[in-house]
């Protein structure tokens, strides 16, 4: 129904696979972060809260900047990932996941943090009495009942994901089929004379993907929730 | 089967020490709210661990602070009805009763759903969801399940305690009824005289921490 060229489609699925993989890929992550802070007292522990939220609040071309740093090929994270993974991140569509992980990490953990300090504890002693080792008690009475937080952070990592710009932009350019996400397409094309009817068709379709992300968070939170409830 | 308790831990504002042993039947331990009765029950149980002390039943040591001997909750065979029922709210009531059966080992079981599900009335509410069921159905299914774990060891803490009188004349004669049926120790908490009078094989008064009297009834 946008009748989309076959670049402006590239630029869709590109985000799609962006936001899908940084998601995937923060889960794990995000989870044993937000478990940390939501039940473990550690020296440290307000500074490591701190950088998880610096994305949040540091300008997205800054957070770009420290990941060129860190990530480039001669940043030390980037040599260490490539020699050990042989993963590159600088001017690639991993380099494009990995800045929109950054950036979605803090809505993630934030979500899932309060999820899972949301989880009565003395349900977990309850299932200790009964016989459940500790982590028999996390995989059936913790983690099941933030479901709905590990959802809710999952679909605000993909959202933010989907639509990140400034670190994208910042830390792997803008190369069509490579880098060019949806949002660093609409601002190519509008660098462009009479670029802003297409850009408008673009930006429709932005609208149309964050809005089926939100309306099925909820949608998929309320059904947990009145599973549980 | 007997338990013997003798330990002391530090809770907040007073020390707990209490010495007593548990036989077959219901041992009442009165006192009121406050009075550190619920700790005893969680320092059984190892929610929380006594400073010093041992806990050991027939013999097998569950804690003992001389000998660096602390087996966590889940080896301790000690079922746990607290005030609120604490079923799990995610599964339905017939997977709270199987969830610590199918825990134990089957050479150690001695309850079975079908006879248990009988015993408290239940049958009807398996596949309901926990918070659907009323406080008195709730307190029931918890009951079983601690049961269904074949523990040595029943403690019960104050759980008539948010039921209304009819709720409380509805699960009572279970208790009476697992008393008799079950042939192990049952740590009954309450502060009411009545439920004392109508309950305990063996009463142990409870004050600020300590043990200050202990009779038959």
């Amino acid at each position: 129904m946008f009748d989309l060229t076959p670049a402006e489609l590239e630029a869709l699925r590109l985000s799609v696979k962006v936001g899908l993989v940084s998601m995937l890929a923060s889960l794990p992550v995000g989870f044993a972060l937000a478990y940390l802070l939501a039940r473990r007292e550690f020296p440290g522990k307000s500074l490591v809260n701190g950088l998880i939220l610096l994305p949040l609040v540091l300008p997205p071309v800054v957070t770009g900047l420290i990941l060129l740093m860190l990530f480039g090929s001669q940043g030390p994270l980037g040599k260490f990932f490539a020699e050990t993974f042989g993963v590159t991140f600088a001017f690639r569509w991993t380099g494009a996941a990995l800045a929109a992980a950054v950036m979605g990490l803090p809505l993630m953990v934030r979500a899932m943090r309060l999820s899972i300090e949301a989880v009565d504890r003395r349900l977990e002693f309850a299932s200790r009495t009964l016989g459940a080792k500790r982590w028999w008690t996390f995989v059936t009475i913790t983690l099941p009942l933030s479901l709905p937080g590990i959802m809710a952070g999952a679909i605000l990592s993909f959202a933010k994901s989907f639509g990140e710009f400034g670190a994208t932009i910042t830390f792997v350019s803008n190369i069509p089929g490579e880098t060019q996400t949806l949002p660093i397409a609409i601002y190519s094309i509008l660098q462009t004379p009479g670029g802003d009817g297409p850009a408008w068709r673009l930006a429709l379709v932005s609208v149309a993907v964050s809005m089926v992300a939100i309306v099925g968070a909820e949608w998929v939170e309320r059904r947990i929730r009145s599973k549980s409830a | 089967m007997s338990f013997d308790i003798d330990i002391t831990a530090r809770r907040g504002a007073f020390e707990i020490a209490a010495t007593f042993r548990a036989d077959p039947g219901i041992t009442v331990l009165f006192g009121p709210s406050g009075a550190g009765t619920t700790s005893i029950l969680d320092l059984i149980a190892g929610i929380l661990t006594p400073a010093r002390g041992r806990i050991a039943v027939d013999g097998q040591v569950l804690f003992d602070s001389a000998a660096r001997i602390n087996l966590p909750p889940e080896r301790r065979r000690v079922g746990y009805i607290f005030q609120d029922a604490r079923l799990f709210p995610h599964l339905s009531v017939r997977a709270n009763l199987l969830y610590g059966y199918n825990l134990t080992p089957p050479e150690t079981r001695y309850a079975e759903l079908d006879h248990v599900v009988e015993v408290l009335g239940i049958g009807a509410l398996l596949k309901r969801a926990p918070l659907s069921l009323s406080g008195g159905e709730q307190q029931r299914v918890a009951i079983g399940r601690a049961i269904l774990a074949s523990p040595r060891l029943l403690l019960m803490d104050e759980p008539l305690a948010s039921l209304d009188e009819a709720r409380k004349q509805e699960i009572l004669p279970y208790i009476e009824r697992l008393r008799d049926e079950l042939k192990i120790p049952i740590l009954y908490v309450t502060h009411l005289g009545s439920e004392v009078e109508r309950l305990a094989d063996v009463v142990v008064e409870i004050a600020a921490g300590r043990v200050t009297g202990q009779r038959q009834t």
